[in-house]
């Protein structure tokens, strides 16, 4: 699925990211920081940015693609409005975080790694997130979800409908 | 400007603040010698060293960890010892790196100490990847200004005034306690220029990840902080002499540099004290699995894995019985039941195949299949091989292939065979740690679990009854006879009549699991 990034729209976004770009260009290897702040501002990395980001810094747009696949974190599509990270380390795997996933795969109607297209929900499978105590976890937005059962998740879902 | 004098004020305005507000909550005890323990069972065979203040000092206070002698043994460093002699001690002591390798903190030092260069860093790996591991996430998150401090005196001994602290994004509140300690100990002239008015400078700067397993490398590490793709450097040289910018270059881990102040302040016999002859000190574990109580234990090195589990995490949940222990994340191995009473030292864990590693402890029981663990394992590496070198990048993915094949019942002869045969030139062939120990996992359980692969190579059953493609529902003699299984089966595999056994036909047989769910007297089993 396509969604557009609208450079109108986020222009004062730009701006204060613009602003970030000039306090830190000096900054040695500030490409990762610069990369993460352009997520943590537009929520993913939109193609328009990172020709900014490649003419600011003069760095090659090959490079910066390079570097942004190779880690995991990094998105080219944005994230739902929640974001529903499923952790699928060692503790949450033997206490059942795949039929944990495959439950919220269900309700929500998309793949692990998807947004629905109304970009209120996606699923991102996360690496051991270290609630290991509270095995299987799963965090929406800043909230975490623990000692989760199969049947839980409808529910949960729900309160952010 | 911070002096000795004013540290020693707010030591001592802030204590008996800090005794109160722990009276109050009633989680602790108060030594005689004025140490401060958490109170209750889980902690009685505890001894805590790396985690000596964490429950007990508000983190997003400096003062707290002021008032627990913090940032004495900085103090003490600059105005009355070398460089030389800190190092010294740090050898003398013997504590081992925690990351997971072992290697003596003290001759780390010792290399960047004396290559001469006009720039060095001191780098905090907190890059904690392996899952089910979380030590560090509690330090950072519980006690931030210990590895502050570490860092500052790892600085003053080898000549660095620059440090880094390379964090996983996976962490956003460890990162954000990180950032207003470092903020707070800036304010008081704790890190900074000048600290203590001496001509030592220091200065941290958070860094963080964005999801790549093997930035937990050291070299990958640096290559990330310089802004490139994650990936391990050919050892030419020693990061100790040429590391970050080309520049030498010390990474600890955030648990051993949570022991570095306490060293200082207790001096490196006292540390030798503890733990066994050569591996001193404690190690912290994240006690995790099917374990009644799960959580972080910190325990003398040398205590037995069996003491860890029973004595301290009440034993196996639900009362099953245990199969194995899995230690050192992917790249570690799965320790049977019948070695239970080994001594956790990094010898000890390497001789039986496993290793030490960052200290994730993952109990399982027997409904855990160990093919099935191996594939998990093996899944994560390939997931996260950074691509660079061959035989990881391919093997691991050839591997995976077969573990697959094998759990959904489709292994073959001769599987065995090549799981070894790649495991043997993976690991042999490999740049980085990620690799060389990618088949860990593989060959421990086959070691010690041969014949649960061979059960599902020749026999095509998983005798931990867990590999869904090869589970068989069965009906026992307890059944009743009151045709719910068959009425609800969505293939009309189950037949029999009323008030007598039924049975399942296996050839029709879906593996719904709806009969198990719906028997009223649970007569329906997998096997």
């Amino acid at each position: 699925m396509e969604f557009k990034f609208d450079m109108e729209k986020n222009k004062e976004k730009i701006q204060e990211f613009m602003t970030f770009i000039d306090e830190n260009r000096d900054k040695p290897g500030v490409l990762m920081p610069v990369l993460q702040e352009t997520q943590e501002r537009f929520g993913y990395l939109p193609a328009e940015i990172l020709e900014l980001i490649s003419k600011e810094l003069n760095i090659p747009l090959s490079e910066i693609y390079g570097v942004a696949t190779f880690y995991s974190q990094f998105t080219f599509v944005p994230k739902g409005e929640n974001d529903i990270s499923v952790c699928l380390g060692t503790a949450c795997y033997v206490k059942g975080a795949e039929k944990i996933l495959e439950e919220l795969e269900n309700v929500l109607g998309i793949k692990s790694g998807g947004t629905t297209p109304d970009l209120k929900f996606s699923i991102t499978p996360t690496r051991c997130i270290g609630a290991c105590g509270l095995a299987p976890v799963i965090n929406i937005n800043d909230e975490t979800y623990g000692k989760l059962k199969v049947e839980d998740i409808k529910g949960i879902i729900e309160k952010y409908r | 400007m911070m002096t000795l004098e004013k540290l020693r004020e707010i030591k001592e305005k802030t204590r008996p603040i800090l005794e109160d507000r722990l009276k109050k909550e009633g989680k602790t005890e108060i030594r005689e010698d004025g140490s401060i323990v958490l109170k209750g069972d889980y902690y009685k065979k505890q001894v805590r060293i790396a985690l000596r203040n964490c429950e007990i000092i508000n983190p997003d206070s400096i003062d707290d960890y002021i008032a627990l002698d913090g940032y004495s043994a900085l103090g003490k460093v600059l105005f009355e010892m070398t460089p030389a002699e800190v190092i010294d001690v740090m050898m003398e002591s013997n504590l081992r790196g925690r990351g997971g390798a072992g290697f003596p903190t003290g001759r780390k030092w010792n290399e960047a100490f004396k290559y001469d260069a006009d720039k060095k860093y001191i780098i905090c790996n907190a890059d904690e990847g392996d899952p089910g591991a979380f030590m560090d996430r509690s330090i950072l998150e519980g006690d931030p200004h210990s590895v502050l401090e570490g860092m500052a005196i790892a600085g003053y001994a080898v000549g660095a005034d620059q440090g880094f602290i390379y964090v996983r994004a996976e962490y956003p509140l460890a990162v954000k306690t990180l950032k207003k300690a470092i903020e707070q100990a800036k304010e008081y002239g704790l890190l900074g220029k000048n600290i203590f008015g001496t001509d030592f400078s220091f200065d941290i700067e958070l860094r963080l990840g964005a999801g790549a397993f093997v930035c937990g490398e050291g070299t990958a590490l640096m290559e990330s902080i310089e802004g490139k793709r994650g990936m391990p450097r050919v050892k030419i040289h020693r990061t100790a002499h040429k590391g970050l910018w080309g520049k030498p270059t010390i990474i600890n881990n955030v648990e051993t540099l949570a022991n570095v102040p306490i060293i200082y302040q207790k001096g490196a016999d006292w540390f030798r004290s503890i733990g066994t002859e050569k591996s001193p000190g404690t190690k912290v574990f994240a006690l995790v699995g099917k374990v009644k109580e799960s959580g972080l234990v910190e325990v003398p090195m040398g205590m037995t894995l069996r003491e860890i589990v029973f004595d301290i995490g009440g034993g196996v949940a639900d009362d099953r019985a245990i199969k194995a222990i899995q230690t050192g994340g992917p790249s570690g191995g799965c320790i049977p039941a019948d070695l239970l009473d080994t001594p956790v030292d990094f010898e000890s864990l390497a001789k039986i195949g496993s290793i030490m590693g960052s200290g994730g402890m993952v109990v399982m029981d027997e409904t855990d299949c160990m093919v099935d663990i191996a594939r998990f394992f093996l899944d994560f590496t390939v997931e996260e091989s950074c691509g660079k070198c061959v035989p990881c990048r391919e093997g691991t993915k050839r591997m995976l292939e077969i573990l697959e094949k094998i759990t959904e019942g489709n292994g073959e002869e001769g599987d065995i065979e090549r799981l070894e045969s790649l495991a043997e030139t993976i690991s042999s062939a490999s740049l980085c740690g990620l690799g060389q120990t990618a088949s860990n996992p593989v060959t421990s359980t086959l070691q010690y679990f041969r014949d649960e692969y061979i059960a599902h190579i020749r026999d095509k059953r998983c005798p931990a009854g867990s590999c869904q493609a090869l589970l068989e529902y069965y009906i026992t003699d307890a059944c009743i006879g009151c045709t719910k299984c068959a009425r609800n089966c969505p293939v009309s595999c189950i037949s029999g009549k009323v008030k007598e056994r039924h049975v399942i036909d296996t050839e029709t047989c879906i593996k719904c699991g709806t009969c198990m769910e719906v028997c009223p007297v649970g007569a329906v089993i997998t096997r």
